[in-house]
């Protein structure tokens, strides 16, 4: 009986967790086109509800509605099957996320590895839709793909064990607390190099501007959806904003102290903030990097598929190297305020 | 109870996974099935409390190496009637050798030489708070430093092995340099030259 209201209550959880979420992508998806238009002096949707804001809702039924068109030499099972492999990781990733203190689905202490290990099986979703649609669109736009998402986890990867080294914890909620403090005590700073490389990988492997060569219009059609329409097509589409998302709030915990306000800590400053709940600041952080996104793709023209695999192989992974060793003597002579 | 229920669930999966990994006829379809057997025996490591090794299984098998493989079968145009020409020929060579195999694996296992309370480190008080990744570390930085540092060196000469395998220079194909992009300067590709305008009368003439 215990198990089972136990069961219920995790049950619950993820709902609270899954529910917001899946809002959020939907009011990203009215942002973006929000965002870009007003970059290039357009109005973007305004037509449906006060300020367009029931766009999403009208996109999304639009999609439920219309048919699932299987190509006829498609491998059937796996074709449909891909978009909820693309979609599962993204949703599954935030189990292990801390919104604030103690406000967390699983405290675990791999917590780090395992939002590695679920952003990487990300790719399953592109690779399997872009073999199994049986075009070649779709295969090119997957094989681009699979390059980059793997050359990237590298430079993330190692980015991500320079936090782990200043915070000496994988916990994710051991990290925030490790920045403890105000703006400057945030590991931004120390860890600059690694937070830029952090947030260029992240936006490579979501597979976003300028790094969208997978689904390069231009070139490939849409690359590795190409053959997706209807509701397959929206687990797509959900499974990139939610990773945006994720990349974003990861960022967030990383690098720019979680839940805690910028003023934590400060004489006057600090209890003059202290009512606001945790989370809005976490939410607050969040949503500059999601509108960084925005203006990346925005402003930024496509990178060219070479000169990516150069950017990730001859650039991001070499500064990271250096600068975990770099960071090891800051480490190691306990400079402050962060590692005393 | 319900632990054992999941465990015999994924272990159930996981050897339905394995025996299709050998018996599919697509070579992708047995890529795919590898994959769902290393992360049903991920969801096993970390029932077992391994969650260190648990998610590194996920995160370097399935998320690097798996993907690299269905790279690679995805590219190739395989001959699957060419794949199964001989299998009887070798089959009458390949029974005794599995059967060998499966000897010698009940031999050692069965032995009771690894049973958990044998070895020596399993006796080891482990800390309540010390997390899994933690203990991992400072067995492998301290008792096992010279084997872990000797496969890290072996690992890194196959890479750089690999990596001039495959380096071939071609001769005649033009490549880029970045360097020489960037340090470019106006005055190198631009030439503002002053031509006075000839009118058209005097051409005429």
């Amino acid at each position: 009986m215990a198990e089972l209201t136990e069961f219920i209550w995790i049950m619950a959880k993820i709902v609270a967790i899954l529910v917001p979420l899946i809002l959020a992508v939907a009011y990203l998806t009215y942002a973006e086109r929000r965002v870009i238009g007003a970059i290039q002096a357009r109005n973007g949707p305004n037509r449906v509800g006060p300020m367009g804001l029931f766009q999403p809702f009208a996109d999304v039924f639009k999609l439920l509605f219309k048919e699932v068109v299987v190509p006829s030499n498609a491998n059937r099972f796996l074709f449909l099957i891909a978009p909820m492999l693309s979609l599962m990781p993204a949703l599954a990733a935030w189990a292990v996320m801390p919104f604030s203190d103690g406000l967390v689905l699983s405290d675990i202490n791999a917590g780090l590895l395992y939002i590695l290990a679920m952003t990487s099986l990300g790719v399953y979703g592109v690779i399997i839709a872009g073999w199994a649609s049986n075009s070649k669109y779709a295969m090119l736009g997957a094989m681009r793909s699979a390059a980059q998402i793997v050359s990237y986890e590298i430079a993330m990867g190692f980015a991500l064990v320079g936090v782990l080294m200043a915070a000496g914890s994988m916990n994710l909620s051991g990290i925030v607390n490790a920045q403890a403090g105000p703006i400057w005590n945030w590991f931004w700073l120390p860890l600059l190099p690694l937070f830029v490389v952090y947030w260029i990988s992240g936006v490579a492997e979501t597979n976003r501007a300028p790094f969208d060569v997978a689904e390069g219009e231009s070139e490939i059609v849409a690359g590795f959806h190409v053959e997706y329409s209807g509701t397959a097509f929206a687990l797509f589409f959900l499974a990139e904003y939610a990773n945006m998302i994720l990349i974003a709030a990861l960022a967030v915990i990383m690098f720019m102290g979680g839940w805690y306000s910028p003023f934590h800590g400060l004489p006057v400053l600090g209890p003059l903030f202290d009512w606001v709940p945790g989370i809005v600041w976490f939410v607050l952080k969040m949503c500059i990097f999601l509108y960084l996104y925005l203006a990346f793709r925005a402003t930024f023209p496509r990178y060219r598929y070479d000169q990516i695999m150069r950017l990730g192989w001859k650039v991001l992974i070499p500064v990271t190297v250096v600068w975990l060793v770099v960071l090891a003597f800051m480490i190691i002579v306990g400079l402050g305020p962060w590692f005393n | 109870m319900i632990e054992q229920l999941i465990f015999y669930v994924f272990a159930l999966v996981l050897l339905f996974a394995a025996t299709m990994v050998i018996t599919v006829r697509n070579p992708v379809h047995a890529a795919l099935f590898l994959v769902l057997a290393f992360f049903n025996s991920a969801v096993l490591w970390v029932m077992a409390g391994a969650e260190f090794l648990g998610i590194v299984l996920v995160l370097v098998y399935v998320g690097a190496v798996m993907v690299l493989f269905l790279f690679v079968v995805m590219m190739l145009d395989l001959n699957l009637g060419s794949l199964r020409e001989g299998f009887m020929r070798h089959f009458y060579i390949g029974v005794p050798i599995a059967v060998l195999m499966a000897v010698q694996m009940l031999l050692v296992v069965g032995s009771g030489l690894f049973a958990p309370e044998t070895l020596p480190e399993a006796r080891m008080p482990i800390p309540e708070d010390a997390g899994n990744t933690h203990m991992l570390g400072s067995v492998l930085y301290t008792v096992y430093v010279y084997p872990f540092e000797l496969a890290a060196v072996i690992l890194l000469v196959a890479i750089i092995a690999a990596i001039m395998l495959t380096l071939r220079r071609r001769e005649g194909t033009r490549h880029q340099d970045p360097g020489k992009q960037v340090r470019v300067r106006k005055a190198d590709r631009l030439r503002v030259v002053n031509i006075p305008s000839a009118s058209r009368k005097s051409e005429q003439e």
